[in-house]
Parts: structure tokens; C-alpha cells; sequence
């Protein structure tokens, strides 16, 4: 059994870090929405930056419904990417230069997305997680939530069924 | 509030269902028909909102938040509705990827209402009003029914 030497820990923070920034940041509704991602190794973390803006009822006031479906949409489709492009990071198959660039992966297609409101989101940031629950050649399966102030009492929570982009005919 | 959705709508609806919204004034809704439990909105195309570069497509996140807003404008065009309403769920498909440079308008229809429950179906279409770009149902709460005592709702 052979052992290589593991790499510096910048090496794999940096490549990780570049390859989520490049497909994150290359989305724009993903910046209208002020949308960033936290990484802990493979797992992401979607967050709703918050803004005045993406208040829907002024009066209570709450996050706009569509906002916060928006936000699992998209963390949904990030996480999704972020998975099926990991080993390509990790191998270096995939050249973090054109992705830097703005060539972006093929995203996958939201087929259908069921939104469950649960409580409204308060004017402050939310989070969110996606787990992607079946991933097969064509289709995956994704549940998402999102919460504020507590992990265990979600604002929304979603599943949604997406096109693989590598098998679209 | 007495409108149709043949002779327009009333400013104040738009005022109150749009305006004072600020994610929907954000997305440059605008609404072009109210009343009968029926609700049109047109939300025009915008760079901002591509959700995937290469293709310049609309992301589907802002396709949902116009037909959230539609839907729940539908419920308080019902003549049985007073008041706010809020989303319980919202299921979306989408059938194919709005034409790039295209805004997009949401049709919404309230076709039931209970004293606690209004349901929803609503389209989203580009400029080919043939070839719809999502279809959605939806459920929203009823606040107040009209002619219905306050204390009377069960």
C-alpha cells in the first residue's frame, strides 16, 4: 500500500473554495438575491444575505414567500452542482482557470419544485441546506430547508425533482 | 374594493398588492388585471434575474415569486376574501425555459375557497402565450370571510 503525503491544507481549501465561488457567483439572480454559500468540507450551506428588499408583507414585516422559495431553489441547484462536480475538484479534471473565467458547468433544470411555508421568515438572515436524496443519470431528488434564529423550527421546507444536465434528450 | 378583470382594476389595488411590496416592486411586477378571484401580473425581463448564464434563461426562483404573488393577488381578488392572505404551499412545473429576453406574465384563478383554505392554480407564459413556461397550484389561508361574524370562524 502506497501512502502519499496529503496536500497543504491551502491547496485544498483554496481549489474547494474556488470552484464554489465560480459556480455560485456566476449565477446573477444568485447575487439579486444576496445569496452567499458557507463550506465545511463537502457540505454547503446555503445564505440569505438580508436586505430590505426581499420583504414581501411590510406590515408584519416578513421575507417575501417567493424570496424564500427562491432561496431553497437555488440552494437546491447549488448543492446539486457541488456534488456532482466534487470528484472532478478533487481530481483535478476539472480547470478551476475557465471556471474563474465564467465557463460555468452545465446546471441542472428544476422539473418540479413543492413549496411548504411553515412559519414567516423574520427581517434578518436565513439558511439553508439541501440533501440531495436520489441522484441518478437523469433525475435527482432534493429536500431543502430553511430557518433563522432556530435549526430545529424551519421557516419552509421543500422538495423538488431536477434534469441532470449531461442527459437532457 | 368592487373591480373586474375586464375593465382593469382599481390604482389602490396595485398600490397595496405591489407597491408597498418591496420584493415586488424589486422584480418590477406589475399588474394588469384584478377582481373575481382572477389575478394577472407581468414581471419584465431583467439580466439580474438569468439563472443560468450560458443560456440567459430566467432563474426558476423568480418565476416563483411572480406566481406566488399572483396566486395570492387571486385569492384577495375572490369576492368572498377580505384581507391578507399567505401561502401554505406552492407546487410549480416547469414545462420549458422562458425565451431569453422575454418578461414573463402569471395568470392566477382562486377556483375554491373554504372558510379557512383557498385554493389556487395559476400560469406562467412568455411572449408565445400558446406554450405555457409553468403551471402551479397552490393553497393559501383565508384571513376573514366576508359576512361572517368575527367570532364565528371555526
Amino acid at each position: 500500500m502506497s501512502h502519499r503525503k496529503p496536500e497543504p491544507v491551502q491547496v485544498v481549501k483554496q481549489r474547494r473554495d474556488t470552484a464554489l465561488r465560480a459556480l455560485a457567483e456566476g449565477v446573477p439572480y444568485v447575487n439579486f438575491l444576496g445569496i452567499t454559500f458557507d463550506r465545511r468540507g463537502d457540505e454547503l450551506t446555503g445564505v440569505l444575505n438580508y436586505d430590505d428588499k426581499l420583504i414581501g408583507n411590510p406590515d408584519l414585516p416578513a421575507l417575501h414567500g417567493g424570496v424564500t422559495a427562491a432561496f431553497l431553489e437555488v440552494t437546491s441547484i447549488i448543492t446539486l452542482s457541488w456534488m456532482s462536480l466534487w470528484d472532478e475538484v478533487e481530481s483535478g479534471r476539472l480547470d478551476l482557470g475557465s471556471l474563474e473565467k465564467g465557463q460555468l458547468p452545465r446546471l441542472p433544470k428544476t422539473i418540479d419544485f413543492t413549496i411548504d411555508y411553515l412559519r414567516p421568515g423574520l427581517p434578518r438572515d436565513a439558511y439553508a441546506r439541501a440533501r440531495v436524496t436520489r441522484s441518478g443519470r437523469r433525475y435527482a431528488s432534493v429536500h431543502a430547508e430553511a430557518w433563522q434564529d432556530n435549526r430545529d423550527r424551519p421557516i419552509v421546507q421543500a422538495v423538488g425533482h431536477f434534469l441532470m444536465p449531461w442527459d437532457e434528450r | 374594493m368592487s373591480t373586474d378583470a375586464e375593465s382593469g382594476f382599481d390604482p389602490a389595488v396595485s398600490d397595496d398588492l405591489i407597491l408597498r411590496l418591496p420584493q415586488a416592486r424589486a422584480l418590477g411586477l406589475q399588474i394588469r388585471a384584478f377582481g373575481a378571484g382572477r389575478a394577472e401580473i407581468h414581471m419584465p425581463f431583467a439580466a439580474q434575474l438569468v439563472g443560468d448564464p450560458e443560456t440567459g434563461v430566467i432563474h426558476g426562483g423568480a418565476v416563483s415569486t411572480l406566481m406566488d404573488t399572483c396566486g395570492g393577488a387571486s385569492v384577495m381578488a375572490h369576492p368572498q376574501v377580505e384581507g391578507h392572505t399567505a401561502t401554505i404551499s406552492l407546487r410549480i412545473d416547469y414545462l420549458r425555459a422562458a425565451t431569453p429576453g422575454q418578461g414573463i406574465t402569471a395568470r392566477a384563478e382562486c377556483h375554491h375557497v373554504t372558510r379557512s383554505v383557498a385554493f389556487v392554480r395559476a400560469v406562467a407564459l412568455d411572449e408565445d402565450e400558446d406554450r405555457p413556461v409553468a403551471m402551479a397550484t397552490g393553497t393559501f389561508t383565508v384571513p376573514q370571510m366576508r359576512g361572517d361574524a368575527p367570532e364565528g370562524a371555526a
